[in-house]
This record gives C-alpha cells, structure tokens and sequence, in this order.
C-alpha cells in the first residue's frame, strides 16, 4: 500500500513537472528571441498563440498530429531555434526512407539522451572502460554518434560497422531475397572479424543481426557483457529466444524503443510475472509517449489496451507536438523508476492486417 | 471456472517446448477444450539447424533394416494407438484426432479416415517405397553407404544433412511424401499447415513410439519468416503452395516446389468411342478425397464424343450433395475459411462471363454452387465444358471437384496440357504412349483405364525423394571388394 502511495504521489509530481516543463519549451519555441522560423510561421497561420494557450501537457491536444512529411519537404535550418545563433549543428536523418529523407537538426540532445541512457545502467550492465561496437546504421543518423557517445561516456571506445537499412529495403521490395542474404551476411561477417580481433565488451545492433552473430559465434564466448538493441519488433517469444538462447542466458539486455525524432525509450527490467513482454518508457519530460485511440488521436486508450503509437518531443533544439508514429503498443501503467505511462509490446501499426517490411535489418 | 487447453508444442529434436507466441485454432476437439498452437520464431528453426548432427547421429546408430520395421509399426500406431498430445500427458485417440482434423480443415470424417489409411499405406509399404526409389537396392545402402546392383558396385552420399518440409493444409495424406527421409537416415524439420498442425504430430509421435530416435523430428508450427527459415537452412526443402510460392522458389536448386499439380485425364482415339466404360475413372479423378488433392484432375481432353462425355460426367458429379461431417457417405469438403470459398465461387463466374464455356453441373445440380449447409460452407462439384479450348477455366485448378472437359485432336494434346503433375492416358495406342512416355510435361504418367489418384507403392511421387537426398558417386578399387 505504501508502495503504492509513493508512485502515485511520484505520478502526480511527474505530471506537474511534465506540465511546467510544457509550458516553458512552448514559450521557448513559439517566442521570437528563441524561437525557429518554421515554427513562428506556422503560429501566425494558425490563429492561435501556443505561447499563450498552452499552460499544461493536456494543452498540446490543440495542435493537430504533427505530419512528419513537413521533416522531408522543409529545408532544416528553418527549424534552427534563434536563440541557437549561428551555432553549427547536426543534421540527422530518419532510419529506412527512401526518396528525400526526413531530417532532424540538433547540437547536444543526443547526448543528454544517451547520457541519461548510460546513468540508468549499473556500472557492471555495460562494464565501464570496456570498449563497443556498433552493428547497425551510422551514416547520417544520430544514433551513430549517439552510440559513441555513450561508449566514452563509460569510459571506452567504439568500433562501427555500417548497415544501410534503406539498401535493404529496396532488396525487400525488389524481391531481391538472397541479395538481402548475402549483404546480411557481410554485415556479419565484418563484425566477426572484429569481435574476434579487438576486444570488445559491450555492443549496439539489432536483434535480427544480433541473431545472426549468435549463429556463427558465441555472443558470452566473444566476450561481451552487455548488449543494447533496437530498431524491431520483439515479441515476447522473440525476447526470450534472445535472453535464453542468443545471449545463452549470460549477457546483460537492454532492449529499447528509439528513432531520432523521440531518442529512446528504456525497457524496465523483466519480472517473472512479465513473461518478457517488454515495456518501455519515454525519456519524459523531454519526449512524451501516449497511446491513443486511432480514429481521435486526441484520446488516449485505457491501461492495457492496444492503441497507437504517439509521440512529442520537447528540447530547447526541437519541438515536435503529437507525431503519430508507425507502431501500435499497449499502454502501461507507471512504475517507480519512471512514473509515467509506459508502452508495451510495440509492434507496426496495423501490423496484425497489413504487411509490413520490418525486421528486416 | 477456468478454460481447458490443450497446447501443441513445437518439437526441436523431438522435444516439447512452448512457445509464448501462439496460434488459437479455436474449439475444435471433441473434450471441448480449446486447441492452442505454439509457433515457433524463425531464429529458432535456424538455430536448431545448427545442431542438426544431434539428429544424424541419432539415425545413423539405428540399421536402416530396423528403422524400416519401425515405420511399419508405427502405421499401426497411427491407426489405432491412444498417442502423446498436448503438455501435460495428455493423449489423442483416433476418434478425437478424426473429429478435430474434420473441424479445421473441412473434411468429413470419411476423408480423414482414408487420408489416415493413404498415411498408414505409405508406412505399412515403406520396403516397397524405399525400394521403388532406390530401383532395388538393399536398405543397407544407408547403413554403408554402397550396395551392389549385378555386378556393379554403387556408392551414394547424402547431398543434404537434413529435409525441410512446409506442408500444407489441404490434404492429411500428403505428409506420406516426407516419410521415407528417416529410413534414409534424413532428419526432418517440418512446418505443418496452419489448419493441420494434427497430422504431423501425430505421425512422429507415432513414429517416436515406434522406435524412431526423437531427435530426428523438427516440427515448426510457425510464421512465413519461419517457413523461409526452415527451407533455407535445410540442407534439402519441399515447399507446397500456390503458382506465387513455385516463382518465389523457383531460384533455389536445393528446394523442390509443389505448386498446382493440373492433373488431367487424356482419352486417346482409340477409346473415345467406348468413353462410357471410363467415365467412372473421369469422375473418380476429379472427386476423390473431395477434389482437394494435388492429384485430382482439373481436366479432361477429350478427342470427340464432347457433348456426352461432359453431360454424363456433370450428371454424375452433380449427384454428389454436401452432407455433415459425420456422415459416412460425405464425400465433399466444406471450407474452414467461408471467405475463400466465398471468392473462388465468384472467381469462376466472373471467368464464366468469358464466352466459350458453361458450367454444366449448374443444370443437374437442384441449387447454386455455393452451399450454406450442415454448419459449413461447400462449393458443390463443377464441370465446366469449355467449347473454347484456350478458355481461362481450360486449364484450371480449384481446392474442390472443379473440372474443365476440352475437346481436342489428341494430335495436339501434348501440346496443349503445360506442366502437370498426374496424366491418366487411356489410351492402348504404343506410338502414342511413346509420345507420352517422352513428354517433358508429365510428372507421373498413368496409362489405361484408372484414375489420376491411383497410387502404387514402387513409384516415385512428386520427383524421387531418394535422389533428391542422395547422389551417385563413381567408386572403384582394385585391390578390395566394396560392397
């Protein structure tokens, strides 16, 4: 019972500051000295002021879902908040599109994310000083420079082999299986060679190519301690299948749920009672996860229901309100660590009717 | 008070493991539980695979002499033993795996029960299979890997560390296909069909009761991912399904595609005037086990005699009537998806508006071909006479006693049948059976009066198992005998 007092009070004082923290990046980014071009534009055509009408989170609900084709068609310096100056930035692009790609500027919040990745995690998760290697898409993604980040924050270095996830997608579509085959295997087979030669202790990739290592080596056998994935679907046969017979049992797993619109979202750790469906939770206040009915996203589901995926994001570098991304989720109650919603079992929107190319890398 | 389930577990080398992903195929067994189906990710069939050698060795400590007894002995155990089923110590009689088998995949309880005896017949005849594939050489072969044929010493390898099959779910009896792998000491991982999962669990485990090492069963209820997984990492896969899947597979030598097999029964000059001798052999091809066999014909030629023949086989196929499952007259199947049968009825009008072809039955049968009845959805026996040859509906396959009668010279036959798994040729004529015997197009080709379904033992089916897992290697020596 005291339990549970805590995390409602621990709820309670979430939503307050997830509610103050609101108002002050709208004020930020809807005010002419902070703000950025395509934002103040979009106020004046609006008819309203967010500045002045948005006093809690419950508030952003006046804005309409944020269309992420905007990402694609606007020259991104017009999203460059004044108060940033002529400060150079980043400009990072969305994982597996094709044509024009979305892009996201930023300077510093992939570090404050992946920072605030690395804190959660015991010293001995990803043991400090111990040297990464990334198995996925670098290229122009903030998850790159994101990745190595945290490999120095902990103290080490980091190794990089590239996967273009858009060269895969067009192998899928262009029914090109066993070119897909064969450049998954010499994504693998690079990243053998690594492990086999440096000394590596902890990795990023994905889990199809995590399995795929797992295939030809042993994952605890290479040395590694602790491995942190995204990108897919996991359901929870598949994370078990990872914990149990991938990772043999003997690695620390950190599965999350990241793009570089949101920067990601942890998984608590696994109970027994969880029978390793996974639930992630949103790096709140500075991205917001909500789970909303699809047919009036202003609607969110009750606990334990299937909805959609829904994301904000608020820094002073980017403000993205009400994003509906392509993932259906349950959404789950608060816990202590994170007492706020969070997200279960993600899966692709509409995933059950329609076929989607997922998983592929 | 809490639902009874039971649970079909995948088996990785004949082990029970469950799955936390799962298939609900609904209320379908006779206890009135619920019948669950673990499905298994596609990492797992791949990662098995890594272990393959565990089942190998299993086969290889057992002579292939005693593993032939086995399969005899577990047509006996298929047939009639109670037989491990579900988790927790459950087991399945005959009369709950008939009722359940009839729930999910529509056919009466008739069918399942010849299905079982075509299942029973392949493992009862398992030494005249073996043999027919092997033309005659002694099982030892798989014991040394080289017999002696005459004078001529002969030395086979296996070309493939294990069989993977992704079955489908039209048909029970087609699982007798995969048998004889594990005489030739050939690991199986198979995936069954969504709706008939029953089957191949049924057979291992009457296998395993026989003798059979456990390790030598892989079985995968999975996803498509899962089904690409399992052919691909088997050293030799089989793959049924629809003209899609043979395209999708059609680059890969070491898997074998099943797609629609387009029987036909072909009536030569010769016999066309006593046509009416044969009709029986027409119809039968066309209705067996409920048209739904790969091996049923989906068309006749005919040289002459058009309008008869198509008459009197509509008439007669026109009389065969949906009846419940239970009934032991039943010969047509209903569908488990109402909507699939839904889109075939609408399927063959939409190619009827075409000219050139009539759905004979029509006039014979009392109501329309789709058929709302005993609790189940049934398309009713349909012979299309196609006055134009070259009709869409000519050449076409349909899951149901779907039949197109064409007339023409048997000079152009030949030409004109494609691919096709089973021609029955009644015909006596020797210049033209040499045609035949010389066609590139027949699969298997049956001569004189019998049905496309007829089966004899010797015979290879759907390509030779044997020397699609083995190969000939040129062995001599002249200092020691080999064989």
């Amino acid at each position: 019972m005291t339990q549970t007092m805590d995390i409602t009070s621990a709820v309670d004082a979430a939503k307050e500051e997830l509610d103050r923290y609101t108002r002050e990046m709208v004020q930020w980014h809807f005010s002419s000295e902070t703000g950025s071009p395509y934002w103040l534009d979009w106020a004046k055509e609006a008819g309203w002021n967010p500045a002045e009408k948005v006093k809690a989170f419950e508030d952003l609900m006046r804005f309409e879902n944020f269309d992420d084709e905007v990402l694609r068609d606007t020259d991104p310096a017009r999203f460059i908040p004044a108060a940033f100056g002529d400060r150079p930035y980043n400009i990072f692009e969305t994982g597996g599109t094709t044509g024009m790609p979305k892009q996201r500027i930023g300077w510093e919040d992939y570090k404050v994310d992946y920072s605030e990745f690395s804190d959660y995690y015991s010293d001995d998760f990803f043991p400090k000083g111990e040297n990464w290697l990334m198995v996925g898409p670098t290229g122009p993604r903030r998850l790159r420079l994101a990745i190595e980040h945290l490999a120095n924050r902990r103290g080490g270095a980091c190794y990089f082999i590239d996967l273009d996830p858009r060269w895969v997608k067009r192998l899928i579509r262009d029914g090109e299986y066993d070119m897909a085959r064969k450049y998954k295997e010499h994504v693998v087979e690079q990243a053998i060679t690594i492990m086999k030669g440096r000394k590596i202790g902890c990795m990023f990739t994905t889990p199809t190519i995590l399995e795929s290592l797992a295939e030809r080596i042993s994952i605890p056998g290479a040395g590694i301690k602790g491995v942190f994935v995204g990108g897919t679907t996991m359901t929870p046969q598949y994370v078990r299948f990872l914990t149990e017979e991938v990772l043999e049992g003997k690695v620390n797993f950190a599965p999350t749920y990241g793009n570089t619109l949101m920067g990601l979202a942890i998984s608590r750790p696994l109970s027994v009672e969880d029978n390793y469906s996974l639930t992630y939770y949103a790096p709140q206040p500075r991205a917001i996860l909500r789970i909303v009915n699809p047919k009036d996203s202003t609607q969110g589901v009750g606990y334990d229901e299937y909805g959609r995926v829904e994301l904000t994001t608020m820094t002073k570098e980017f403000f993205m309100p009400r994003f509906l991304e392509r993932d259906e989720a349950i959404r789950r109650q608060p816990c202590e660590r994170f007492p706020w919603d969070g997200v279960g079992d993600v899966r692709p929107f509409e995933s059950t009717t329609k076929k989607v190319i997922e998983g592929v890398y | 008070m809490e639902e009874k389930i039971s649970h079909i577990p995948v088996l990785r080398f004949g082990e029970a493991y469950r799955s936390l992903d799962t298939n609900d195929l609904g209320n379908v067994l006779k206890s009135g539980a619920r019948l669950e189906v673990s499905v298994a990710n596609a990492g797992i069939i791949r990662r098995d695979k890594l272990s393959i050698e565990k089942g190998r060795e299993a086969l290889r400590a057992i002579p292939a002499d005693t593993l032939l007894d086995y399969a005899e002995k577990a047509a006996d155990l298929y047939l009639d033993a109670e037989l491990p089923f579900g988790m927790d110590g459950e087991k399945q009689s005959v009369a709950d795996y008939v009722t359940a088998l009839s729930e999910l995949t529509g056919l009466p309880h008739s069918l399942c029960r010849s299905n079982m005896f075509k299942v029973a017949a392949a493992l009862t005849n398992i030494r005249a299979v073996i043999a027919g594939l092997t033309r005659g050489l002694p099982p030892e072969l798989f014991d040394k890997g080289c017999a002696r044929l005459g004078d001529i010493d002969m030395n086979f390898y296996p070309i493939a560390d294990s069989l993977g099959v992704t079955l489908p779910s039209n048909s029970p009896g087609v699982n007798s296909l995969w048998l004889p792998a594990l005489v030739m000491k050939t690991p199986v991982f198979l995936k069954p069909g969504r709706e008939d999962p029953l089957t191949p669990y049924r057979i291992i485990q009457a296998m395993i009761g026989a003798g059979f090492p456990k390790e030598a069963f892989g079985f995968y209820p999975t996803t498509h991912d899962g089904g690409d997984a399992l052919l691909l990492s088997c050293g030799r896969g089989i793959v049924f399904g629809s003209d899609a899947t043979v395209k999708k597979y059609s680059g890969y030598d070491n898997i074998q595609v099943h797609g629609s097999g387009r029987s036909k029964v072909l009536i030569g000059d010769d016999m066309a005037d006593d046509w009416e001798n044969h009709l029986d052999i027409m119809v039968e091809s066309v209705s067996a086990n409920g048209g739904r066999s790969c091996v049923n014909a989906s068309s006749v030629m005919v040289p002459s005699h058009f309008d008869e023949i198509s008459n009197a086989m509509a008439k007669k196929l026109a009389a065969i009537e949906p009846r419940a499952r239970a009934d032991e007259d039943a010969l047509i199947c209903g569908f488990a998806n109402t909507d699939f049968a839904k889109a075939m009825n609408e399927a063959i009008d939409d190619a009827l508006k075409t000219s050139g072809a009539v759905d004979l039955t029509a006039k014979y049968r009392t109501g329309p071909r789709l058929v709302e009845k005993h609790g189940q959805t049934f398309l009713c026996p349909t012979l299309i006479a196609c006055s134009d040859p070259d009709h869409p509906l000519a050449n076409t396959e349909y899951m149901f006693p779907f039949v197109s009668v064409v007339e023409r010279p048997q000079s152009e036959m030949l030409a004109a049948i494609g691919s096709t798994l089973v021609v029955s040729a009644v015909t006596e004529n020797e210049e033209w059976m040499s045609d035949l015997m010389a066609s590139p197009d027949i699969d298997r080709l049956n001569l004189g009066s019998v049905p496309t379904n007829w089966v004899q033992w010797e015979q290879p089916h759907e390509g030779n198992l044997f020397e699609f897992l083995y190969r000939r290697r040129a062995i001599q020596s002249k200092t020691r005998k080999i064989a």
